[in-house]
């Protein structure tokens, strides 16, 4: 319960009808402006959206509106730019004729890039390499976590606090000599290089995150688990971790979220089609052509968005948990 | 459900001031206690690879990096910092950095009180929805929301033009002047920011004790005297702390520069990433690259400074 409810709750019996009318009118006044600050927010997204259902040739008709979805169907053949596997995708998806004329622009952008562009490769390799990370980040963090935060050793302590700072520096300044790094390894052009790197990313912060996690279990718990016998890889295991798990789920949230949306590493280190990753992959290779096929081109970006989304919808509770947990990046 | 409140940032910075392990009696406990840490060191092995390896070691490699001539054959100690002195477009680089990152920081910090204490107004059954829609910017990535925003700025098809022309304004030419251009950075950089603000603040005004409200109210403080005299008190360092973060990440930031801009026009928005980046990989000068990317760690050693003070002395309040 809020503070502000507590204040608002105590006086009315007293007062009466004044302060509860200006409660009222502060409530009024809070959602008149949070409306506003929810249509800034989400103006770029509806807006690609928008965009997204649409053809080329809608898209370049002045005349209309260019915040409405497409509200008739495009014409068959009149996608400039389109190879013919798109147009023959288009001209199936018509006959679905019930369906309303944005949906099927949507789907017809959709089977577009699916077929005519390596978007599904830009895809394929994100996910591998996101899997990658979070496994890797994950294997060194815990156990790194819970050594720093429960066992203590020599130098620890200060420890602590060097992978704190490691966590502030940021991935523009280290891009260069690893650019070196890696080229040295001969992993340029490569995306495991990028596996290779984006730990530098998510594994200080998962293990600040881990600490504060394991920390707050009580001491009893482990000294109980010593007496009956258990060595530190089975405390581990059958204790911490799972008492931590929320604090595990929010670690793993924020390394798949950071490795999906890295962007520095690949435009950096990738330059073939085959090797890179959605972010850099939509920036420049979708981005490049004669013409621009906006709706195309929004349509990869909100499907290149969509995994982070999807799981922020489910698991809001936790993605917050670990934004707050340490004063994440912002 | 889980905790939103930033315990996990309490309870880690009170491993940074935790008394020595305890004392402990007889020799088997100390042979146990030796053996614990040795497994505690190999626990903690990997993290110190990645860290050493790949953080702090490219960290003194760039510095090394950056004193060496352009075919990287020759070590000239500082030549290439006083070359960059003596280049107008250096000067550009960083005033244009700074302004960059204090305006948006600014208002990304303003955006994020008004945001939180607008929610918190709510009653609590709602809150979470308002919540949950107003932190999306936050969650996809930016470079990609950034390439909507690109759109949404194209030069014919300008969906902000279509709008104004309905109602007679002004044709703007978003990315291709230096005043607007510079207006389009900071501004996506704020709309992407905010969010941030926006939770870190609501977990912040959520933690504050209810009874110092009510022992304001009691004394007859205005709800503008509880803001000032009890709220701004008690959050000012989670504040410092968020506002000190963020100036790290926007100084460096890399993607709203490179895909609204890309550094024009004729390099009015560049910060210091995308010049690293332009100078270091595409025009393949990786020492001077590395020195301009280089310029960004006195502010950042600064903030970290006092970032960790702040930390710990939350940690030390809880």
């Amino acid at each position: 319960m809020t503070a502000a409810a507590i204040g608002a709750d105590a006086p009315r019996r007293v007062v009466g009808g004044s302060i509860r009318r200006s409660r009222r009118w502060a409530l009024i006044t809070s959602y008149f402006f949070l409306i506003l600050f929810a249509i800034f927010f989400l103006v770029p997204p509806y807006y690609q959206l928008a965009t997204a259902t649409k053809t080329s040739e809608q898209i370049s008709n002045q005349d209309t509106n260019p915040w409405l979805p497409a509200m008739s169907a495009g014409q068959e053949g009149l996608n400039p730019g389109g190879a013919n596997a798109g147009k023959a995708n288009l001209a199936k998806i018509k006959k679905d004729s019930w369906l309303p004329a944005a949906v099927q622009g949507f789907m017809a952008n959709i089977s577009q890039l699916m077929n005519d562009t390596d978007f599904p490769i830009y895809f394929r390799n994100t996910a591998i390499v996101t899997v990658c990370v979070v496994i890797i980040t994950m294997v060194i963090a815990v156990p790194a976590a819970f050594s720093l935060g429960r066992m203590k050793f020599w130098g620890s302590g200060v420890l602590a606090t060097g992978v704190f700072l490691t966590y502030l520096v940021p991935d523009s300044l280290l891009f260069i000599p690893l650019f070196k790094v890696v080229g040295g390894l001969g992993l340029l052009d490569s995306y495991w290089g990028l596996v290779l790197v984006y730990p530098t990313l998510t594994v200080p912060f998962c293990t600040w995150i881990m600490i504060g996690y394991f920390q707050s279990i009580p001491k009893e718990l482990d000294e109980a688990a010593l007496i009956d016998g258990a060595n530190h890889i089975q405390m581990l295991f059958r204790i911490f971790i799972p008492v931590a798990l929320p604090g595990l789920i929010a670690a793993t949230i924020f390394a798949f979220t950071v490795s999906w949306a890295a962007f520095v590493y690949p435009m950096a280190f990738i330059y073939s089609s085959d090797q890179l990753v959605l972010t850099a992959g939509t920036i420049t290779s979708l981005v490049k052509a004669d013409v621009y096929q906006w709706g195309m081109i929004m349509t990869a970006a909100l499907l290149a968005a969509a995994p982070p989304l999807v799981i922020y919808a489910f698991l809001m509770d936790y993605y917050i948990a670990g934004l707050t947990a340490g004063a994440t990046k912002g | 459900m889980v905790d939103t409140t930033p315990r996990g940032l309490a309870a880690a910075a009170a491993t940074m001031n935790r008394a020595p392990t305890r004392r402990s009696g007889g020799a088997s406990l100390r042979v146990l206690a030796r053996r614990r840490s040795t497994t505690a060191f190999l626990f903690a092995l990997p993290l110190l690879a990645v860290v050493g390896g790949l953080i702090v070691y490219p960290g003194f490699y760039a510095i090394y990096l950056s004193m060496l001539n352009k075919a990287q054959t020759k070590f000239i100690w500082f030549g290439n910092y006083t070359f960059l002195f003596t280049r107008d477009s250096f000067w550009m680089v960083v005033q244009q950095s700074v302004l960059f990152a204090v305006t948006a920081v600014f208002f990304k910090a303003l955006i994020g009180v008004i945001t939180a204490h607008l929610v918190n107004n709510l009653p609590a059954k709602g809150q979470r929805k308002w919540r949950g829609m107003l932190l999306v910017p936050w969650v996809i990535p930016l470079s990609l929301s950034t390439l909507g925003w690109w759109w949404m700025f194209d030069p014919t098809y300008s969906a902000f033009n279509w709008a104004f022309a309905q109602i007679g304004g002004p044709h703007i030419h978003w990315l291709s002047e230096p005043a607007w251009a510079r207006f389009c950075t900071i501004l996506v950089n704020v709309w992407y920011g905010s969010p941030f603000f926006l939770i870190m603040y609501l977990a912040a005004l959520k933690s504050v004790p209810g009874e110092l409200y009510e022992a304001a109210s009691i004394d007859g403080a205005s709800a503008w005297q509880k803001l000032i005299h009890v709220t701004l008190p008690m959050m000012r360092n989670i504040i410092s702390i968020t506002v000190l973060f963020s100036l790290i990440v926007t100084f460096a930031n890399y993607d709203v520069v490179r895909v609204l801009t890309a550094g024009g026009p004729r390099d009015t928005t560049h910060v210091f990433a995308t010049w690293a980046f332009l100078l270091g990989i595409q025009s393949g000068d990786i020492p001077l690259g590395a020195s301009v990317s280089l310029f960004m760690l006195p502010i950042l050693a600064i903030s970290a400074v006092f970032i960790l003070r702040g930390v710990r002395r939350r940690g030390r309040e809880i």
